[in-house]
């Protein structure tokens, strides 16, 4: 026999520190071996930039300590190591590539975690509680829209690498969709937090699927048009994979019927398909992705047949950090950076890394299963589901899973939108966590509002 | 040589860092099941009478509201039927809220429960009652509709809607 007794809560800010501690020593440690392996020292600004890294992550541990003292104490440690492990190989290209640190795309990326770091914090300290998102839900669900269709548009609009998601004002390019994918899981919180339990009603069963109402399909349509519209216009399948899945995604998780994922995928599937009929850049991905290595295709594009032979000259422990040729694959600081763990840490490194993706989508699933409101229970599985999704489509995409679409793998790859997009996704999921963890109020508390006396309070 | 020795071993150590970390974290997971931990009891039998005070906090601890953990009374509250059948949570002698406001101890998903719609809490002499916050379909103990507070022991039955709980030790 057992006994299960709830135990004085622990804030586990500790656990958090040292962890974190452990985190920027393999950083120190990933730098270190790089700098031996090129140069043959140890590199001279170490000192610097460890102290610096280090900085940026007890800034942020001790603005939890002070703002969201029960938030989950994984979440910091594992994004800090990524992001860490993600500079060094960037920095690792820039060498490769004979770009000076100075000039170099990872010193760039430094600068940009810094300042998605602050905009984390900012966000930890204004959104002092979750729900207060749940107010602008239409605001946020227009934005994200406008947001996902804004490369579309005739002069910000930005063609890069055959698709079109970025905007670029002036020197400035930005991915918005990075930015849209947040706005929009608070949409669909906030939006199916109250239309649930109409999109829950049930109809009629065939071959045990509940099917929903026709009349209550609209929702669903609207998505699956808004995300065909992403693929076709802006060439990407990734957004638009990212975008729909994460809408069928929250759909299952607000009414828990099976049918609303087996109609958000045969619609995805019917339409992608007649895309793949109709657009010639959609059947370019499909043949790149099934004959990677046709002579056709190689003439194309032989990013993906590159990446695939850096993995596979990798093996199982790697040629080490710093000793592979990782920089032949083109966009290998970016979009094929995985390729470039895989070839240079070897398939325990790489799997390590999709470890740490885990764990992270773990932590935030359990704060959606600890969080007591709907919204925030929505909100925050939506966000790791989307975390989720976007690794799988990123991992897929490089391993021949799925045809190659241009996400970035969150917190590693280079890339301003995208880290700060991802570092808000955590200040987020940081707050709700601490919602989710923070012990109820204690007895006095509940007592002292039913001891208060009744007054008139005075309406003008 | 030397620097090519240095580099396995850098190169290596990296790799079982990295893992070393994951199960760092692994390990943080195991001890934080939230807030709960399940012990093995020394003896199957539950001991008559106050269980001995935990070492530290004798009698003349300063705290007198100190949750004495429930001499006879029930511990827990299990559902037993319903949407949410299954589901355990300890009773706080503050008291536990029950209904559909997301407020409460226990957030049902019933239709026929009120946003708040019992409370059962330990009254000032140790008995733990149930009471009705005035809920639109009632609260049941045993087949009798509550009207007032009621006083309720381990193995009591309430319904409430469609959801059955039970108290228990």
């Amino acid at each position: 026999m057992s006994i299960v007794s709830s135990l004085a809560p622990r804030s586990g800010r500790t656990t958090e520190l040292i962890l974190l501690l452990g985190a920027v020593g393999i950083v120190g440690l990933a730098y270190v071996n790089l700098g031996i392996a090129t140069t043959g020292t140890v590199p001279p600004g170490l000192a610097a930039l460890g102290v610096g890294y280090l900085g940026v992550a007890l800034a942020f541990h001790v603005v939890l300590r002070w703002r969201a003292k029960y938030a989950d104490p994984l979440l910091l440690p594992i994004v800090t190591l990524l992001n860490g492990l993600g500079l060094v190989m960037i920095h690792r290209i820039d060498i490769a590539r004979g770009r000076d640190i100075t000039e170099g795309v990872a010193l760039r990326q430094l600068m940009w975690s810094a300042l998605a770091v602050g905009i984390a914090t900012v966000v930890l300290i204004v959104v002092r509680d979750h729900r207060l998102l749940r107010r602008y839900t239409y605001i946020a669900g227009v934005g994200g829209f406008v947001l996902l269709l804004l490369p579309l548009m005739p002069v910000i609009g930005n063609a890069e690498f055959g698709s079109r998601i970025w905007i670029r004002i002036g020197p400035l390019s930005f991915q918005p969709g990075e930015v849209a994918k947040l706005l929009l899981a608070v949409f669909f919180a906030g939006y199916l937090v109250q239309t649930r339990d109409a999109l829950s009603v049930a109809g009629r069963k065939v071959l045990g699927l509940t099917l929903p109402r026709a009349r209550d399909l609209g929702p669903i349509l609207l998505a699956w048009v808004a995300s065909l519209a992403v693929l076709v216009f802006e060439r990407d399948l990734g957004s638009s994979l990212l975008f729909f899945g994460l809408f069928v995604a929250m759909l299952y998780i607000a009414t828990e019927r099976v049918s609303w994922i087996a109609i958000g995928l045969s619609l995805f599937v019917a339409g992608a398909y007649v895309a793949f009929l109709i657009f010639g850049h959609v059947q370019t991905r499909v043949l790149l992705w099934l004959d990677t290595f046709s002579s056709e295709a190689l003439q194309t594009s032989d990013q993906l047949a590159k990446g695939l032979m850096g993995m596979a000259a990798g093996g199982m422990v790697g040629t080490g950090i710093g000793r592979g040729r990782p920089d032949l694959t083109y966009l290998a600081e970016s979009d094929f950076i995985i390729p470039s763990f895989g070839e240079e840490l070897g398939l325990i490194g790489l799997f390590a890394i999709l470890m740490l993706y885990v764990l992270l989508v773990e932590r935030g699933l359990r704060t959606s299963l600890g969080t007591r409101d709907g919204f925030g229970k929505l909100l925050a599985a939506g966000l790791s589901f989307s975390l989720a999704l976007q690794c799988f489509v990123v991992v897929g995409g490089v391993t021949r899973v799925i045809p190659l679409t241009g996400l970035t793998a969150p917190f590693l790859s280079s890339g301003g939108s995208s880290l700060l997009a991802n570092w808000t996704l955590l200040a987020i999921l940081l707050r709700i966590s601490d919602h989710a963890r923070r012990p109820l109020p204690d007895e006095k508390d509940a007592s002292a509002v039913g001891d208060a006396q009744t007054q008139v309070v005075k309406l003008r | 040589m030397l620097s090519e020795l240095t580099l396995t071993v850098l190169r290596l150590g990296l790799l079982i860092l990295l893992w070393v970390f994951v199960f760092a974290v692994v390990g943080v997971l195991r001890g934080d099941l939230y807030g709960t931990r399940v012990n093995r009891r020394a003896t199957p039998t539950p001991a008559r009478g106050t269980p001995a005070p935990p070492p530290g906090e004798g009698r003349r601890g300063r705290a007198p509201k100190a949750p004495k953990p429930a001499r006879k009374g029930p511990t827990r509250l299990v559902v037993t039927a319903g949407a949410l059948s299954g589901t355990t949570l300890p009773l706080r002698p503050a008291g536990t809220l029950i209904g559909r406001s997301p407020e409460c101890a226990l957030v049902l998903d019933d239709d026929y429960a009120s946003g708040r719609h019992a409370r059962i809490f330990q009254s000032d002499d140790g008995t733990w009652m149930v009471e009705d916050l005035r809920s639109t379909n009632g609260t049941y103990l045993g087949a009798t509709r509550l009207t007032e507070p009621r006083e309720v022991a381990a193995g009591s039955v309430l319904r409430i809607g469609q959801t059955m709980l039970e108290l228990q030790r």
